[in-house]
């Protein structure tokens, strides 16, 4: 299966190990990701405002890409758009929706974008989880583990760009499983967290609210933690960032914490099929490796 | 009048809200609020111009959390999203993008900038 992929920003920074383990996942799945030519920002957070096209345009423009890969004979009548940051995948269904519900306002933007062909509301935007889940299936997946991850406890944060708002989500944005049945398939244990999916703080990272970011890493991960959590899994390079990275802080403010890894659930796959360099575990800031050692998960079999 | 502004920006209709509370109830970030989601509400409903001056939309995270819970289907992001658009429209900003720090994630950048500068 060849589906068409949109990275975004910060998989090409930040996030370097997101990417290089989904890649060589989905290989071992059977998907090839192609990545869309020329793609642009989609803008990260999606305007809310009614009478705002413009912030719309540079989403659907990506868009256009997918229409244009097929026309261009690089996919066959393949117009679903895979998205593995789950901000990204947000702006992009939204502004789809959007765009194909408006007639008016789809008009606006294809004048706007005078270069481009016009888009024809053919893309279905759809994150990465969905296809393992609808098109590949956790059952298939078990039976590609090479190294189950026994004994592994991992805890799913969601966050609230995977699910809210509710015709955007992927998943019961009250009470998802998606995530939980992906760590089951690999092998680990899931282990629930009553704060899965409360919001992190987000971009307030960048401000002066910092210290309100470390606090809701505290609670989120503390949760996590005391239904027996060892790791704690995500979909979003930004949630990533604030659990991760911002534990420096927490531990400040909260003496006595203790870190936790924050990892990607690609990575998760790619060291339950075989592939721990392409894990990647080197780009995360609390590292992970002396936990996958001492649960003997480290060194196990590689594939070529 | 403030209510006409925010209705035509946000696009709902905030007559709908029956201050039930939800929204209030899930947000995360009402320990940083002065008034809590449902009040803003309210205080548009009576065109109270001091709203424009409160911490509350610059401190919500646009986290969908109360959208989904409403009952009556208030999409209250939105709302937040008009009031701070009605201060950024009229050119003024809420950071100094000097001042952010360039190895944070794009995302949280360009968020920032979407979220803050008009
Ligand atoms: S949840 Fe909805 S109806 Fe209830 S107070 Fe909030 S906006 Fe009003
Ligand atoms: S979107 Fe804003 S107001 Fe609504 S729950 Fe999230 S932080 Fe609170």
């Amino acid at each position: 299966m060849k589906l068409p992929y949109y990275p975004g920003c910060t998989l090409k920074k930040n996030a370097k190990n997101f990417e290089k383990a989904a890649i060589v996942a989905a290989k071992h799945l059977g998907i090839e990701l192609v990545e869309l030519p020329r793609w642009n920002c989609c803008g990260a957070v999606s305007s809310l405002t009614s009478d705002d096209v413009m912030h719309h345009v540079a989403a659907i423009r990506n868009l256009v890409r997918v229409q244009q890969m097929n026309d261009d004979g690089i996919l066959d009548n393949e117009y679903r758009l895979v998205v593995l940051c789950a901000m990204c995948f947000n702006v992009l269904k939204r502004s789809n929706i959007l765009a194909t519900s408006n007639a008016n306002m789809l008009n606006t933007i294809n004048s706007f974008m005078d270069t481009e062909p016009d888009y024809e509301g053919t893309v279905e935007v759809k994150h990465f989880l969905e296809i393992l889940r609808d098109d590949v299936g956790f059952d298939a997946i078990k039976s590609k583990v090479i190294n189950p991850l026994k004994g592994l406890k991992v805890s799913a944060y969601y966050g609230c760009t995977l699910l809210r708002p509710r015709e955007v989500g992927i998943d019961d944005p009250e009470a998802p499983t998606i995530m939980e049945r992906l760590i089951e398939s690999l092998g680990a244990e899931p282990v629930d967290n009553p704060y899965k999916s409360l919001c992190c703080g987000s971009y307030h990272t960048v401000g002066s609210n910092k210290e309100v970011v470390a606090r809701r890493a505290y609670r989120i991960i503390e949760g996590a933690r005391r239904n027996g959590a060892e790791a704690i899994i995500t979909s979003c390079p930004l949630c990533a960032f604030n659990l991760d990275n911002r534990q420096a802080l927490t531990e400040k403010l909260y003496p006595g914490f203790k870190r936790m890894p924050i990892l990607y659930f690609t990575q998760l796959m790619a060291l339950a099929f075989g592939y721990e360099s392409e894990a990647s575990f080197d780009g995360n800031f609390v590292d992970p490796i002396p936990l996958l050692e001492e649960k003997g998960l480290i060194g196990m079999k590689v594939q070529k | 009048m403030l209510l006409e502004k925010v209705e035509e920006i946000s696009g709902e209709n905030l007559y709908a809200c029956y201050q039930c509370g939800r929204c209030t109830a899930g947000c995360p970030m009402t320990g940083e609020m002065d008034l809590m989601p449902n009040q803003v509400i309210l205080a548009i409903l009576r065109n109270d111009e001091r709203v424009l001056n409160a911490k509350t939309p610059w401190v919500c995270a646009q986290c969908y959390q109360c959208g989904v819970r409403c009952p009556k289907n208030v999409d209250i992001a939105k709302i937040m999203e008009a009031l701070r658009e009605i201060k950024l429209r009229s050119n003024v900003n809420y950071i100094d993008l000097k001042k952010i720090n360039r190895s944070y994630p794009q995302i949280a950048i360009v968020a920032t900038m979407r979220k803050f500068t008009g």
